[in-house]
Parts: C-alpha cells; sequence; structure tokens
C-alpha cells in the first residue's frame, strides 16, 4: 500500500534494494545474457551476419563511388584507382565486398520471406540459414571465376 | 465505457488519433525498406553483371560500357534503391545501438549526410560518364 501512496517511498525502497542487495535473502538468479555464454546456432549466426554485411555495404559503397569518380575523372586517376583495385588488397576488399553483397541479398530474401508470413518452422529457418551462408560463398566464387576468366 | 479505455490503455487521445507509438512515425520506414529490398535484388545482380563485364577492359572500353543507356539507367537505379535503403538500414542500426539523444541525433545527421554524399558522387560521374563529358 505504502508503494502506491508515495513514488517516493517507492524509489527509497529501490534504492535501498541497489545499495545493499546482500540485507535480503536471494535466491540464485538468471543472469542477463553473456554472449559468450551461448551455443553458436546457425540462425543466429545469419542474424548477425546479415547485420554485419549490411554494414560493410555502407562503408564499401564510398569505394564504388570513388571508382566511378575516379573513371569519370581522367586518365590518370582511373589508371591510379585500377591501381588500387588490382593490388592484393585491393583485391581481397573486392572479394569480401561480392561476399557481403550476395551475403545481403540471400539474407534478404529470407527476410522478405519471413515478412510474408511463411518460413518460420524449425527445419525451415534451419534450412534457409544454411542456404543463406552456403550460397553466398558459392556464388562469390562463381562470381569471382567468371571474372578472373575473363580479365 | 470509453473513459475507462482510456485509462487502462495508458495511451492520450491524440495518440490514438494519430496512430503512431513511441517511434512517432508510421510504418513508412519498414516499408521502404522492403520495397528498396525487393528492387534491389535484380539491380544487384545487374550491378554484378556489368562489374563482371568490365574486367580487364581497357579505360575507353569501360567508358563505353557506362555510357550505354541501359547500363546507366541500371547502374543510377542500382545506387538510388541501395542507397536509400542501405540509410534506413543504418538507422535502424543506430537506434538499436545509440541511445545518448545527442549523439543519437549526430548520428542520424550524419547518416544522412553520408548517404548523399555518395549518392550525388554516383550520380555525378555516372551521368557524366553517360553524357559523354568525359
Ligand atoms: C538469447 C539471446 C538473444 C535474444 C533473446 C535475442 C533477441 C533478438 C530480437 C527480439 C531481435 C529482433 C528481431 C527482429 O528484428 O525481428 C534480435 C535481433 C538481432 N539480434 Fe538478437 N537475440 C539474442 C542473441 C543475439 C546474439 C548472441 C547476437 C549476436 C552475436 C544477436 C544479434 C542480433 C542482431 C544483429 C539483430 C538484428 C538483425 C536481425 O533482425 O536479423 N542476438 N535479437
Ligand atoms: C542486394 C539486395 C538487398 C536485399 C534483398 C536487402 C534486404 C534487406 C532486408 C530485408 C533488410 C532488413 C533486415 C531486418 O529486418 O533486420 C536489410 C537491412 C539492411 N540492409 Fe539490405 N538488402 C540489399 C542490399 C543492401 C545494400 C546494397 C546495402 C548497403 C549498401 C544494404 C544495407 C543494409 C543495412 C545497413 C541494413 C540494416 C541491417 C540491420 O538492421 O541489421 N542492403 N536489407
Amino acid at each position: 500500500m505504502r508503494y502506491l501512496l508515495s513514488w517516493n517511498g517507492y524509489k527509497e525502497e529501490m534504492m535501498t534494494d541497489i545499495k545493499a542487495p546482500a540485507a535480503r535473502p536471494m535466491a540464485p538468479r538468471p543472469l542477463s545474457p553473456h554472449l559468450e555464454i551461448y551455443r553458436v546456432t546457425w540462425t543466429m549466426a545469419m542474424s548477425i551476419f546479415h547485420r554485419i554485411t549490411g554494414s560493410a555495404l555502407y562503408v564499401g559503397t564510398l569505394m564504388i563511388a570513388a571508382w566511378l569518380v575516379a573513371a569519370a575523372s581522367g586518365r590518370s586517376s582511373f589508371e591510379t584507382a585500377q591501381w588500387a583495385m588490382g593490388s592484393l588488397l585491393g583485391q581481397l576488399v573486392l572479394f569480401g565486398y561480392t561476399w557481403a553483397l550476395l551475403h545481403h541479398m540471400l539474407g534478404g530474401v529470407r527476410h522478405l520471406i519471413w515478412d510474408s508470413g511463411t518460413g518460420y518452422e524449425r527445419s525451415t529457418r534451419m534450412n534457409l540459414a544454411r542456404f543463406t551462408f552456403i550460397g553466398s560463398v558459392s556464388l562469390t566464387i562463381v562470381v569471382w571465376a567468371i571474372a578472373l576468366y575473363l580479365r | 465505457m470509453a473513459s475507462d479505455h482510456v485509462n487502462q490503455t495508458m495511451r492520450t487521445e491524440m495518440s490514438r488519433v494519430k496512430g503512431l507509438g513511441a517511434a512517432k512515425s508510421g510504418t513508412e520506414h519498414f516499408w521502404q525498406h522492403r520495397i528498396t529490398a525487393i528492387a534491389n535484388i535484380p539491380l544487384a545482380i545487374a550491378f554484378i553483371a556489368i562489374v563482371i563485364s568490365l574486367q580487364g577492359k581497357s579505360r575507353e572500353a569501360v567508358l563505353h560500357t557506362l555510357s550505354q543507356p541501359l547500363v546507366a539507367i541500371l547502374m543510377l537505379l542500382f545506387v538510388c534503391s541501395g542507397l536509400f535503403h542501405m540509410r534506413l538500414g543504418m538507422q535502424v542500426i543506430i537506434e538499436d545501438y545509440v541511445h545518448g539523444e545527442a549523439t543519437k541525433i549526430a548520428a542520424l545527421i550524419a547518416n544522412t549526410f553520408f548517404a548523399i554524399l555518395v549518392g550525388v558522387m554516383c550520380v555525378y560521374a555516372l551521368l557524366r560518364i553517360g553524357f559523354g563529358a568525359i
């Protein structure tokens, strides 16, 4: 009843609770989730991958914009851009960008399937998650195989 | 009774009229994100195909390809849809992780500026190449 009558009384009660937790015998309570005690599952991993690849694509747009501006600027800037992208580091970044785009695209399809209200069964969730990862890695290799063949 | 109902829901009459929650906006964000996501699928595939076709080409050949109307239009569509989608997506990430009101607003403004900067760079370059000014 005191809680209902006096907001301050309620607040003080809470404060004393926080300051002296040992004052009252407490049953062991669940702790907030910690990343390290969670078993990594496909679905969880693909959820975080979607956000990470989305963020990587975000930063990578600057690279595409720089390349287009270099192409539109003149011979020497275009050649500088081509050299940067052709370097080992450049090729690694481009390979990563290709994978990020393809992975995020397939992950996006997965989200769109869920948005339609389907695909929530345990086995479907699992298959979609595996498909996203295996599909994106395979497609990236195919895309690069074609690109290297054409070069 | 109407008054009972209002007391129970903790929602003001105004919020009921507006139909908006704590986000202070409706479902536009969600819909625009999905619509651009759908558009991104064919456009990203086209983008990858265009970039692959440019492999091992000289500067002249690259500029020639990029100035083809179909190629230029597909690139422009991908840039617009992709950056619009990207800005909405990053807004969600910022709202998830940045909690201070001032830093959140600063991050949201930076997000918008980044998307516009990258967008103008891409559109300017594509139009310049497409209109043969290079
Ligand atoms: C038991 C532990 C967890 C719970 C209860 C939980 C719960 C949630 C919920 C409710 C959402 C919103 C889903 C939506 O947007 O529809 C979410 C999204 C997300 N979670 Fe978790 N999560 C857990 C563990 C994790 C872990 C361990 C990670 C990363 C290592 C993670 C990363 C994310 C990310 C990146 C998103 C947003 C992306 C997306 O919606 O796909 N979560 N989580
Ligand atoms: C290629 C086709 C693409 C599809 C189908 C797609 C689809 C999606 C979908 C459905 C979401 C919402 C996920 C959720 O509910 O949590 C999303 C989030 C996002 N997308 Fe995309 N997207 C695509 C391309 C891109 C591109 C090109 C970029 C950046 C340049 C991008 C950046 C982002 C970001 C930053 C998020 C927020 C991630 C999060 O909230 O965890 N996406 N995408």
